[in-house]
């Protein structure tokens, strides 16, 4: 690599810099909104593979067989691609026209019910480390399925499994790369440009890297704090200290 | 539904989609020889006990566990030529890519196998003689590889399905070349829902099965 011109300032040029920055942004409002679709959703789900109802438990796991099984950027492309063909025609007509942001919001909605699908799978396996007579427990004091769920599995389950949950977190910000495929100017995307424009390769790909380790680093900080206070007393701590 | 489309484009343009899966298998299959090669050598060297190996190895892995595939791609894409200075295939760029990013993942994976069999295992085959590298290859390995091998097959359905971002540096895998005919045709709704519907089937069938071996082989 001898012959390499490095060209770092150029990162701080116009428009160079300004895409870099507007990549950044976009790249977190994406896992942040997919995140707001998939923690709910997932958590939903996730409930439903545990209950008694085989109804709900048998479409809890089509669910997250769907989503897993099925590669994210092909996800990508039936949701952006197939799913407006298939919709009522006047529905199929205005996603297609009139909805401001298409690809923002179809990459959103594709990352949050994949991750939905992930998220489900950490929360049934928090509930089922769950000793059985915890439930049973709940059920023969008088209280509702619900309400055991409530006040006895959810609250003990969802602090166990912060880990798994924060590398899903992670998992959807790196994701949502994939929205660059249909045409989001996410980070990923904004570092190939510039380098298309410019060839300066190297330093456009290391600044899109740091950002990414930049943010993966804080989360990865954040959560242990967080993992820290919501540690149920007595309980071995996952990190191991 | 699904009047006024037309699923016998899949019939005429299967011999071009089946050179596109085809793709799709070859570099499934390379990656995760490679990918499980480097990620034993990473996972042993962490586990080495030499601080300065097992550091190196441990920021490596993290440091690529927290890029975006994508970006990965794109990095090996354009730099492999450069660094080795002459042009070299598509293919190969992107092999490497996924070798040295699978192993992260691999190697991890590795290392907890390993170190889910018990300390004394070691200090008793090391007090019957055996050397460092037998007491491994005779005591632990063994035990790890059957604890291991569930999660490892995991992970390779998991990267089956990565090899789909080829896509974006228009390597001719299974997706792209279903994208191909879809934009040659005008039917990407006939393309992509068959794309789905066979990886659907390949990795539901695959995770089936991994199941199944799980629990005969679970010590």
């Amino acid at each position: 690599m001898g012959s390499y011109n490095w060209n770092w300032p150029i990162l701080l040029k116009e428009p160079y810099f300004g895409w870099i920055v507007s990549g950044f942004g976009n790249t977190i409002l994406i896992a942040v909104l997919a995140w707001a679709i998939a923690f709910p959703l997932g958590s939903l789900i996730g409930i439903g593979r545990t209950v008694e109802n085989r109804f709900l438990r048998f479409a809890a796991t089509t669910y997250v067989e769907i989503f897993r099984n099925i590669p994210l950027l092909v996800q990508m492309f039936v949701w952006y691609f197939v799913v407006p063909e298939l919709l009522p025609a006047d529905l199929g007509k205005w996603v297609k026209r009139d909805m401001p942001y298409p690809q923002f919001i179809t990459a959103v909605m594709c990352l949050g019910l994949y991750t939905a699908s992930r998220v489900a799978e950490q929360v049934r396996s928090g509930l089922e480390a769950i000793p059985r007579g915890q439930r049973n427990a709940g059920l023969a004091m008088g209280l509702t399925p619900f309400q055991v769920y409530r006040y006895v599995l959810v609250p003990v389950a969802f602090r166990t499994i912060i880990p798994p949950l924060t590398s899903d977190f992670l998992g959807v910000f790196k994701n949502s790369s994939l929205a660059l495929t249909i045409g989001v100017l996410e980070l990923t995307s904004q570092s190939r440009q510039i380098e298309e424009y410019t060839f300066a390769a190297f330093e456009a790909f290391t600044i899109a890297t740091a950002l990414y380790c930049l943010v993966t680093g804080l989360v990865i900080v954040v959560m242990r704090q967080v993992e820290k206070r919501t540690q149920i007393a007595g309980a071995i701590t996952v990190g191991g200290h | 539904m699904f009047s006024g489309f037309d699923f016998d484009v899949i019939v005429r343009s299967w011999p071009f989609l089946w050179n596109g899966l085809l793709l799709t298998f070859q570099l499934t299959g390379l990656a995760v020889l490679g990918g499980i090669t480097l990620g034993l050598i990473l996972a042993v060297a962490r586990l080495s006990g030499i601080k300065p190996l097992a550091w190196f190895v441990a920021a490596y892995v993290n440091f690529l566990r927290s890029m975006p595939l994508i970006l990965v791609i794109f990095w090996f894409y354009t730099l492999v030529p450069k660094m080795i200075g002459t042009s070299v295939s598509g293919f190969y760029s992107v092999l490497i890519a996924f070798i040295m990013f699978e192993a992260a993942y691999y190697s991890e994976i590795i290392r907890a196998g390993i170190s889910s069999v018990k300390r004394g295992q070691i200090s008793a085959a090391l007090a019957l003689g055996f050397t460092p590298l037998q007491s491994m290859r005779y005591v632990v390995l063994p035990q790890a590889v059957r604890n291991m091998i569930p999660v490892l097959l995991t992970q390779s359905i998991v990267m089956l399905q990565d090899t789909s971002l080829v896509y974006v540096v228009g390597l001719r895998d299974f997706l792209t070349s279903a994208e191909i005919v879809a934009s040659r045709d005008n039917r990407p709704t006939e393309l992509y829902l068959f794309v789905a519907l066979v990886f659907l089937v390949l990795c539901f069938s695959a995770s089936r099965l991994v199941n199944r071996l799980r629990r005969r082989y679970a010590l």
